[in-house]
Order: structure tokens, then C-alpha cells, then sequence
């Protein structure tokens, strides 16, 4: 070995297989006697399904219809509450456009599709609610008694709502702002795809597209009524996820399930784009109202936030989505009074889920534009401003955390200042200006998540001289599985050659915990070092044992109270700083990136060309939440269901991306390692609109900043 | 219809309606899934293939239209396992990463970088310009750039 | 499954249009194959890529012949229309991306006619003249009276698009596409203009819209208000005059109050570029 395996840009592994056309995705899988999977969907928001009206003309002989009568088990996709049915029965209540009633398999995707279309749904409508306003107003009940899926609370520095009051009225400025976020479309190239086969000894195999193979598990052993050895769960190569994939596929597994029992035979289902835009989860939509309260020397003496997110129409993962908001709401800044309430409520929109950043983005935006707006006001620098308020080992974060190791405040924003040179300035054309944001993001689990998850993995020495890597965690283009191998490698002191990951099936490898959180390097990385090293002893000691594994274990002194929500939330944040330069058309109101550059603070690359990949990735998705994506819903259905009108960033719309990876090592990660995926999503866009009203005077405060808001805020 | 279309070089005859799509002749009937499927409606560029040497969405071609003509898939830009400039670069340059646009990347990439279509000044540029059919959402394009930059340096 | 057909010449077209009124005529088939899987079968096709006699670009002393099959790609790079026509090669560049390009063709764009259509202002303001094929024999149609509606035409049932005629001009030509992303994207507004100047002042104009009506347009109270006027004056006389002049929607895309803006600053902006 040349080289140490952590810190060098080891090409992915699974690379080769992928620039040549040969990494088979889960539509690409033989499968010569699987039937086609297609869903018959709702057409309204809200109301009781009474039954289907099937077309006499067409030959039902050809297909296997399936209804929730089919299901085996209970009819729930079993998730954090068994609210959410595989499929509405008849009698049932039919929550959002699009929701699934009934399934159809045929031996070709074009005659199922067919099917799929003389089979009408009988519904009786009902009122439907689509704003969180209707929602909070209980226009219609939903869910619970009052339409709230969750509510959280932090509260510092004070114990009653009195005493926080009192405390903003102390204050010499109270700088008052509401935000909107909108809905988000993961938009990974690879729509759902799943497919199901039952052997005759009654198990039920699945392989599909997906972050998380024991969400599926967990879901499947209770709708089909199987035990944990009688459903086996394969996580095929997957084409993007970023939060899309990491509920919706139980949905797809239990419908491919259901519908292979049925027609007794192997069933594989892939969405259509418009199919998979219509009825898979966006990230929340979010409305925050943010007060910032000041003294006379500008310290921030309190600050108080309003977050109510809509959740559509089942509570899903929502509640955990508004925790990382409510617990990141406050932002990387000094405050001694602190009050944050999020709500998360039912509409009959589609349900919304999990995406990159995962709640914090829609918390992110609102405390970057209340800090910018303070140094506005106060003609304040904005680098100089976040340094002056910035939290720095010592302080204490919105829930008490007291922070101590890798706190990269210092680094990032001093790259930051070290990189930006003067303003290109503005023409009779354009508008120039330029715009901060600085930001942190809790890496792996939310206080006692993990504990209670406690992730495995193992490693073990095979007889040909190999060693294998055993985990659930997925590669979904973000490189685990090179990662996995670099960790391996350099634990066990070998070629990385000789280091294989094996692909995620529940059956081979241990729960490692879902794909998702910034926590597969960090967390599971971990395990996989750990495993390394303990490994290389036993195999140097000589004492038989060539398998180890090992479970997740919280670093000494982190402890997190779920009743009060006060303590150590994440065992430790990534920190990062970003700087727009933009141009705004005075004819046409369009906005363009000059240029991007972003630090962060990784705690440790362990593959530096990996990093930057996702560091650019994420940019890319929320300078696109910025400026151009959003999801339109009307009455409940969205309404630009096509990558036509449903648009992400093209090669030409993204900016030459300057990224700097900081490292601040965490001494509890794999070589100093934390969380990279979900910070790059968080900042990005505060720093757009920043730059925005940099450059034409008006404040932006709605995502996202479009020609047509813009041109609306001048007019 | 009989189609007889040439692939990667090889003459293939498969009996498909005339309206079948090219991206499903070549995944279904020839089982070369290296082109995707991404949309179907022509916006992603998952399904880029070359037809007589310029590049097309495969999903808007129909089986009749590639009749008699040569087609370029992802699979054919290798020669004899060395492979193309762009799929080396965009191998080592971390252009890819989930994988699932890269077929579509390395053909539209491959077309460009063969015929000097970003020679000159401004090259960053252009290849923003030529790719911009084909949607990447994990790298935020930057590396992919970097990977086509690169291959273009070594044809030269 | 459907019957294809494959001309051999543009007489031959004609005549396999005329024996098939219903059968759908390909070309590039970027529009007409977007989401084909779901779509009907055709009863037939006509397939007019590549059709000899339909592709290629001739200049002569009067402008520029374009046959029907050619494509945007071609348009692009032709030396002509990049020197002499530029605003043409410009809306060509940004008509989808590259796939698209080297597919579409000028005469699916125009037989298409969809109010967002790309190359759709451009050959308004350049007076284009189409010349139309049939079995009663060729006629030619000034584009300006082509488009009758929605996504309606003059093009008869048998009738096939063979080539569009661009004069040649001394006007400054001008256009924009303001769309909904950079590339690989739905026009929201687009401008063209050709406008003769002399000694400083308008003679002539021909200004045209796209995105903003349920069809392509020239814009006929900007083009007599500018008149006579400086190139400063014309802009603010534009503006007036295209205020009442047009009534752009509400869409998934835009809105009528952007759409209308925009428009005024694009028109504006092609006189005002003129003053320098």
C-alpha cells in the first residue's frame, strides 16, 4: 500500500460498473416471468371510497386485480403511527389525491396500465383542507382532535412564557420576520421500483430501490403476517434518493407484495415520472415566524420562533422532520433566551417526508435572513457579524448542549473570507449583489435516536484472504460503499483491494439502522472501523476469531432528554459558511449565481473527492429550492406533475461551484469523521436571498425567489 | 414492422410495432440496459443515445425512424474493455454517482468531446451548453464538468 | 400495428398524406413521442426524417431557403444565418438542449404551432414565408397569417410544410427567450424584432411576442407607434402601445402580470439597444 486508504480519493468502487452502462438498477433486473405492477389512484382529496366501477369491455381475465382485501396482514405502513393504510378498502376514507386504492399486475406494463384505466374508483367526496391556516383552525378534522401530527418545544433561559416576555421586552430591537419554505421534489433520476416474488415456502422476497432495507422489514413482517426470517428484503443499485427513498418504498414493497401473492408469480413495478411526482413524498412546506431580539451593542438577548410545518394527509416521519427543524430553528448563535414551538400538521395533500437536511433547511432560511436583516440594520459586515455572534466551544446551543470538539465556527468562516475577493459591480443590465449564510447541522440521530437504534455491523475475514463488510447501509450515490471499504482497509492494515462490501440484504447482514441523517459515515463508518481494528487484533493474536461485530455506542458525557427536550441533540454538528454573488436582470427579474463558494466542515474526509461530490450535490439541490423548484398544488393534487414543469437545476443553470472541505476532526467518528450529506442542502438558499436583496433593495423572504416574486416585490 | 437497425456496431432484426420506442427496443428486445429510462418525456437525458453519430433522446424515437441507421448506446463507447476517455474521467474525476444519469452523460459527453465540440476558449462553458439535456441530481455537475474537460485534454 | 410509411421525396410525401389524411406525420418526433408509451398507437405514420428534397439550408441573393426537415442543429451552425440572421441561430441554440436540437426541425415547430413554440417570434419578425405542398400543387403563405388559434393553422389535412423562406434584410434584428430554467426549458415570454433604422429614426418595424397570447404574434400597435420615433422615444411608445395590446395568462409556469412586464421590457430594450 502506497497510500493510506482514509484521505485518498479511492475512485467508488461501484464506478466502473457505472460509467459502463453495467450496474443493473432495479428495471434493469432479468426477470422474464415477472408480471407488471400498476396502482389505481384517487382523483379527489378527500372522501369515502364506495367501490371501483371496472370497464365490462375490457378482458379481465388477462390481469390479477389486487384491493386492500388482498393484504395478508394489517393494511398499515407501519412507520412512527399505523395511520397510513398500502391501500384505502372499500368503506375507507381516501386521505389525498393520488393515494392507492387498488393494485393491478399484467404480463405486460402497457396492459396493466391499461387495466389500471377501466377501473374506476367510486368515492363520495369530502371537504378537504389544504392550508395549515384551515388546518390550525380545524376546517375539517383530520387527524387527532386537533389536526396537529406533533408539537415541540424548547425552551432556555426561562421556564414560563412570562418570563420570556419579559425578556424580549428588555430588548433595545426586536427584529420581527415571516418566512415561507416551499414544498421540494428529491427529484433522483430513478423513479420507485420494486419488485416482489413469494417461494413456495411461503417466504416473501423483495428487491427494490431504497435507502433503508429494515424500514421495508419492519414494515412487511406485519402486512404480510411474517415472521422475521420469512421476508427477506434486497436493496437493488439505486439511482438517487436523498430522503425520496426512505419511507415511500414500503408503500411500493407492500403493493408488489400484495399483487406477487396474487398473481403467483414474480410482480416488479416502476413509476412513471408523473406517477412518481404526483404521489411521493416533497419535503415539507414550512412557515416560520422568526423574532430576533437584540440589546443596544447588538447581542442577541432572545429569540423566539413559530414554525408550523404542513404534513399532509398521514403523519408519516413528520414528527421527526420537525424535530431536526425545531432543533436547529435557533441557529450556530449565542442566545440566552430561547423559545422555539413547531407544529406539524394534517392537510389532505399528499403526505410530505424525508429530504436532505430532513426540516432543518426550512428552519435555516428564516434565522440566516433574521441575522442578515440585524446586520443590516446595525450597517454591520455579514462575515463580521456571524463571527461576532457565532457559537464557538464553550457556549451552549438553543437546548443547553454545551459544545465542545469540533466546533469549525473559526474555519469555515475564515475560508470563507479568505476565498471572496470584491464585488463585481452592477451595469445598466444587472443587479449585482452578494450574500452570507452560515449554518451547522447535527450528524447522525436526534438525542437518544441512535442509543435506542443501536446499529450493528460486521466484519469478517473470509478463507480466500478477503474481508467482507456486513451492513444495511446503503450506497445510494453518496459513496458508502467505498467509504466502507477505505475505513475497512485502513483498520485492518490492508489493500482496499481486498475489502468487500456485500450488497444490503436483511438475510446477510445486520440492521446498521436506516440511510438517512448524516449518519451512515459517521455513525456506521464508525462501526466499521471499530470492527477493523478489533478484527486486526484477533488475526494477529492468532485466536480464531475471524468475524467481529460491533453496535453503536454513544460517546461518554451525551445524553439527551426527550421529556424536555434539553441536552446534548446530535453527539456533535458539521459547520458550514456560504457566499453568493448574484445578478439580477432588470428586464426579466431572472437571478444568476456568479458564483458559489461553500465551506464545510466535515471533521474528516475520508474520500476528498467523495466529499466534494456531495458538498456539490447539496448546493446544487438548494441553490435549485432557491430559484427555481417548487411543487404546485392545486386542490390538493400537484399540478406541474412532469419534469417539464416540475424543473430542477440543468448543467447551465449551475454556477462553477468553489468548495472548500474543512476538517475539524470529531473524535468519536472514523478518523475524526461526522456527518457531509444533509449540511450543504441547509444554507444555500438564506445565502441567495441575501444576495437578492443585496443586490435590489427587497427583502426575500419567500422561497422560492423567483423572476415572478421578484418582479412582484419591485412592482 | 421488421426493424433492422445496427447497435454498437452490430446488426440486429427484431420484429416490433413501428411506434414501440427506441429506449424500449433497446432495453426490451435487445436487453441493453445501460440507456434509462428517466422520464419519458424527453427532459432528463437518461436515455441519450447516438443515431447516425448526432445524439437523441431515445425515448422520443420511434423503432420505425432507426430503420436501416447505426445507434450508439452507453454499452458500445467502450472498444475492446478500454474504455472511452470520458467514462476513464468521469471514473477518476468523480463524475458519477448514484449512477443512474451516467449512461446518458457518458454518450452526450462522448459525441461531444469525438467531434471538438468544446475546443476553444470557453470550455466550461460549452459543456454546460452541450449537456445541459442531461439532468444530474447528485453532483451538482461541477465534477462531471471537470470529467469532460479532462477527456477533451487527452483527445487533443 | 401501425402502417409506415417511408417517401423517398417530398412528391412522394404528398401523395402518401394525401391517400392518408389521418396518419400522423413524424419528423424529429421530439414533440409528438413525448410520453409514448401511454399514448394510442397511430393508425400510421408517415415518417418525413431525412426525407431528400425536405433537409437543408440554401442562400441565394433574396435570403435563405430552409427546408422543412431541417434541424435546429443545422440552423445553428449554418455560417449564413449565424452572420446575417443571428437572432435565428440564437433561438435554434436554445430550443431544448443538444438531443433536441439535432432532432427537431423547423417545420415540426411551425406545423406544431404551440403559443410557446421557440423559433415561433423569430419567424414572425423575420416575415418568413412558408411554402406549403400538396397535391393541387405549392402555395406559399406569409407566416404572419399562418397561425389562426390555439395550436391551429392554415395547413390543410394534406398538406405538408416544405420550407421556410427568410428574406434577406438590412433590419437589426433582435430576440430573447425568457424561459422557465437556461436550458431544457418552456418559454414564458420571447421577443423578436426587426427594425430599420434611418438617420437615427424608426422607419419600420416588425416586433413579435411568444408565450404571451394563445399564439404566436406581431404585435401591430407597437410596429405603428414606433414609426418616425427615435430609438429612445420608440421604447417608451412600445411600452404604451403593447400594454393594451396584449392579455397573457396565469399558468403553471408564469403569470399574466410577469408575462406582461417582461414582455414590455424585452420590447423596450430591442429599441433601446438601437439608441447606442
Amino acid at each position: 500500500m502506497d497510500r493510506q486508504p482514509v484521505g485518498s480519493s479511492l475512485p467508488r468502487v461501484d464506478g466502473l460498473a457505472k460509467v459502463t452502462g453495467r450496474a443493473r438498477y432495479l428495471d434493469d433486473l432479468d426477470a422474464p416471468h415477472a408480471w407488471h405492477g400498476a396502482t389505481v389512484r384517487s382523483n379527489v382529496p378527500h372522501g369515502v371510497l364506495e367501490g371501483f366501477d371496472r370497464d365490462p369491455s375490457f378482458d379481465w381475465s388477462q390481469v390479477v386485480v389486487a384491493t386492500a382485501a388482498d393484504i395478508p396482514g394489517k393494511n398499515v405502513i407501519t412507520m412512527i403511527e399505523d395511520d397510513q393504510p398500502a391501500l384505502v378498502p372499500v368503506g375507507g376514507t381516501v386521505m389525498h389525491h393520488d393515494e392507492a386504492l387498488a393494485l393491478i399486475a399484467a404480463p405486460t406494463r402497457a396492459l396493466a396500465f391499461a387495466a389500471m384505466r377501466a377501473m374506476k374508483p367510486r368515492i363520495r367526496p369530502l371537504p378537504a383542507i389544504f392550508t395549515v391556516e384551515d388546518s390550525l383552525a380545524k376546517k375539517v378534522v383530520l387527524y387527532g382532535t386537533d389536526n396537529v401530527f406533533k408539537q415541540f418545544m424548547v425552551r432556555k433561559g426561562h421556564a414560563t412564557d412570562a418570563e420570556f416576555d419579559a425578556a424580549i421586552a428588555r430588548a433595545a430591537h426586536v427584529i420581527d420576520g415571516n418566512y415561507y419554505t416551499s414544498p421540494q421534489e428529491q427529484m433522483y433520476i430513478e423513479p420507485q421500483a420494486m419488485m416482489a416474488e413469494w417461494t413456495d415456502d411461503g417466504r416473501c422476497y423483495i428487491v427494490g430501490s431504497m435507502q433503508c432495507p429494515y424500514y421495508v422489514h419492519k414494515a412487511m413482517k406485519p402486512l404480510l403476517a411474517l415472521g422475521p426470517d420469512q421476508v427477506v428484503i434486497t436493496q437493488s443499485v439505486t439511482g438517487g434518493g436523498f430522503g425520496g427513498k426512505e419511507e415511500y418504498p414500503s408503500m411500493l414493497a407492500a403493493h408488489v407484495a400484495v399483487l406477487a401473492k396474487r398473481a403467483g408469480r414474480p410482480v416488479k413495478m416502476t413509476y412513471d415520472r408523473d406517477e412518481d411526482l404526483a404521489a411521493t413524498t416533497k419535503r415539507h412546506p414550512a412557515w416560520t415566524r422568526h423574532r430576533l431580539a437584540v440589546d443596544a451593542a447588538g447581542e442577541i438577548v432572545a429569540i423566539d420562533i413559530d414554525c408550523v410545518m404542513d404534513g399532509g394527509a398521514y403523519l408519516t416521519l413528520s414528527p421527526v422532520v420537525l424535530s431536526r427543524g425545531v432543533l436547529h430553528a435557533a441557529g450556530p448563535y449565542r442566545c440566552p433566551v430561547v423559545r422555539v414551538r413547531g407544529r406539524v400538521v394534517a392537510t389532505n395533500h399528499p403526505p410530505h417526508g424525508a429530504f436532505r437536511g430532513f426540516g432543518a433547511p426550512q428552519t435555516t432560511f428564516p434565522y440566516e435572513r433574521q441575522i442578515q436583516k440585524l446586520a443590516n440594520l446595525r450597517g454591520e459586515d455579514a462575515l463580521a457579524i456571524r463571527k461576532r455572534l457565532a457559537l464557538r466551544s464553550g457556549d451552549t446551543t438553543s437546548t443547553g448542549q454545551l459544545l465542545g470538539f469540533s466546533v469549525g465556527t473559526d474555519e469555515v468562516l475564515g475560508a470563507i473570507e479568505a476565498r471572496l475577493g470584491a464585488k463585481t459591480p452592477s451595469t445598466d443590465r444587472v443587479k449585482r449583489g452578494r450574500g452570507i449564510a452560515f449554518y451547522f447541522h447535527g450528524a447522525g440521530f436526534t438525542g437518544s435516536g441512535e442509543q435506542r437504534l443501536a446499529g450493528k455491523c460486521t466484519l469478517a475475514a473470509l478463507p480466500d484472504g478477503r474481508f467482507e463488510v456486513r451492513s444495511s447501509s446503503t450506497d445510494i450515490g453518496q459513496g458508502a460503499l467505498t467509504i466502507f471499504t477505505q475505513i475497512a482497509a485502513q483498520g485492518l492494515g490492508v489493500d482496499p483491494e481486498r475489502v468487500c462490501v456485500i450488497e444490503p440484504k436483511t438475510s446477510l447482514v445486520p440492521d446498521s439502522g436506516p440511510t438517512v441523517a448524516s449518519r451512515t459515515c459517521m455513525v456506521v463508518g464508525g462501526l466499521v472501523e471499530k470492527c477493523a481494528v478489533e478484527l486486526r487484533e484477533h488475526l494477529a493474536a492468532g485466536d480464531g476469531i475471524r468475524e467481529v461485530t460491533k453496535q453503536y455506542e454513544p460517546p461518554p458525557g451525551i445524553s439527551f432528554d426527550d421529556a424536555t427536550y434539553t441536552g446534548a441533540a446530535y453527539p456533535v454538528y458539521g459547520w458550514a459558511a456560504c457566499a453568493v454573488d448574484v445578478a439580477v436582470d432588470v428586464d426579466t427579474y431572472e437571478v444568476t449565481i456568479e458564483r458559489c463558494v461553500h465551506a464545510v466542515d466535515v471533521g474528516k474526509a475520508i474520500n476528498p473527492t467523495i466529499v466534494k461530490g456531495q458538498i456539490e450535490g447539496g448546493t446544487m439541490q438548494a441553490l435549485g429550492w432557491a430559484l427555481l423548484e417548487n411543487v404546485v398544488y392545486k386542490e390538493g393534487k400537484v399540478a406541474n406533475a412532469t419534469m417539464t414543469n416540475c424543473i430542477v437545476p440543468t448543467f447551465a443553470d449551475s454556477p462553477e461551484l468553489e468548495t472548500i472541505t474543512i476538517e475539524v476532526p470529531y473524535p468519536f467518528g472514523p478518523s475524526g469523521a461526522k456527518g457531509v450529506g444533509e449540511i450543504p442542502m441547509d444554507g444555500p438558499a438564506a445565502a441567495v436571498a441575501n444576495a437578492v436583496e443585496d443586490a435590489i433593495g427587497v427583502a426575500c423572504d419567500v422561497l422560492p425567489i423567483s423572476p415572478e416574486s421578484i418582479q412582484r416585490s419591485l412592482s | 414492422m421488421k426493424l433492422e437497425v445496427t447497435v454498437n456496431g452490430d446488426a440486429h432484426t427484431a420484429e416490433v410495432s413501428p411506434w414501440k420506442r427506441l429506449l424500449d427496443v433497446l432495453r426490451d428486445d435487445l436487453r441493453l440496459t445501460g440507456t434509462k429510462e428517466g422520464c419519458g418525456e424527453g427532459e432528463c437525458g437518461a436515455c441519450t443515445v447516438m443515431i447516425d453519430g448526432e445524439v437523441a433522446n431515445s425515448c422520443l424515437i420511434a423503432a420505425g425512424q432507426c430503420h436501416g441507421r447505426s445507434v450508439t448506446t452507453v454499452e458500445g463507447l467502450a472498444s475492446d474493455e478500454v474504455l472511452h476517455a470520458v467514462q476513464r474521467a468521469l471514473l477518476r474525476c468523480g463524475g458519477a454517482q448514484c449512477g443512474i444519469c451516467t449512461p446518458g452523460i457518458a454518450v452526450c459527453a462522448a459525441h461531444v468531446v469525438d467531434r471538438k465540440l468544446i475546443d476553444g476558449p470557453d470550455a466550461r462553458a460549452k459543456v454546460r451548453e452541450l449537456l445541459a439535456g442531461n439532468i444530474c441530481r447528485c453532483t451538482g455537475y461541477q465534477l462531471i464538468v471537470d470529467a469532460v474537460i479532462e477527456a477533451a485534454k487527452e483527445l487533443s | 400495428m401501425s402502417e409506415y410509411l417511408r417517401p423517398r421525396s417530398v412528391e412522394e410525401a404528398v401523395s402518401m398524406i394525401a391517400a392518408h389524411p389521418s396518419y400522423m406525420k413524424l419528423a424529429g418526433a421530439t414533440d409528438l413521442m413525448v410520453d409514448a408509451k401511454h399514448k394510442r398507437e397511430p393508425a400510421g405514420i408517415v415518417d418525413l426524417w431525412r426525407v431528400p428534397g425536405l433537409c437543408g439550408i440554401a442562400e441565394t441573393d433574396r435570403g435563405l431557403a430552409i427546408r422543412a426537415g431541417t434541424t435546429w442543429l443545422e440552423v445553428q451552425r449554418h455560417p449564413a444565418i449565424v452572420a446575417k440572421w443571428a437572432p435565428l441561430a440564437a433561438a435554434a441554440r436554445e430550443i431544448g438542449a443538444l438531443q433536441i436540437q439535432a432532432r427537431a426541425t423547423l417545420g415540426g415547430n411551425v406545423g406544431t404551432s404551440s403559443p410557446v413554440g421557440d423559433s415561433l417570434p423569430v419567424l414572425l419578425a423575420l416575415d418568413v414565408e412558408l411554402e406549403l405542398a400538396s397535391p393541387r400543387g405549392l402555395r406559399r403563405v406569409p407566416y404572419c397569417e399562418f397561425c389562426t388559434g390555439y395550436r391551429k393553422t392554415q395547413l390543410q389535412p394534406d398538406e405538408l410544410i416544405v420550407a421556410a423562406h427568410v428574406p434577406a434584410t438590412t433590419a437589426k434584428l433582435a430576440w430573447r427567450k425568457v424561459g422557465t430554467r437556461r436550458a431544457q426549458s418552456i418559454s414564458k415570454v420571447m421577443g423578436a424584432s426587426a427594425i430599420e433604422l434611418r438617420d437615427g429614426v424608426v422607419t419600420d418595424a416588425r416586433v413579435a411576442l411568444g408565450a404571451v397570447a394563445d399564439r404566436p404574434i406581431r404585435v401591430r400597435a407597437v410596429e405603428d407607434a414606433v414609426r418616425g420615433l427615435r430609438p429612445r422615444e420608440a421604447a417608451d411608445a412600445a411600452r404604451a402601445a403593447l400594454r393594451s395590446a396584449i392579455t397573457p395568462i396565469d399558468d403553471v409556469r408564469s403569470t399574466s402580470v410577469y408575462r406582461r412586464d417582461v414582455a414590455e421590457n424585452l420590447v423596450a430594450r430591442f429599441f433601446t439597444d438601437l439608441a447606442a
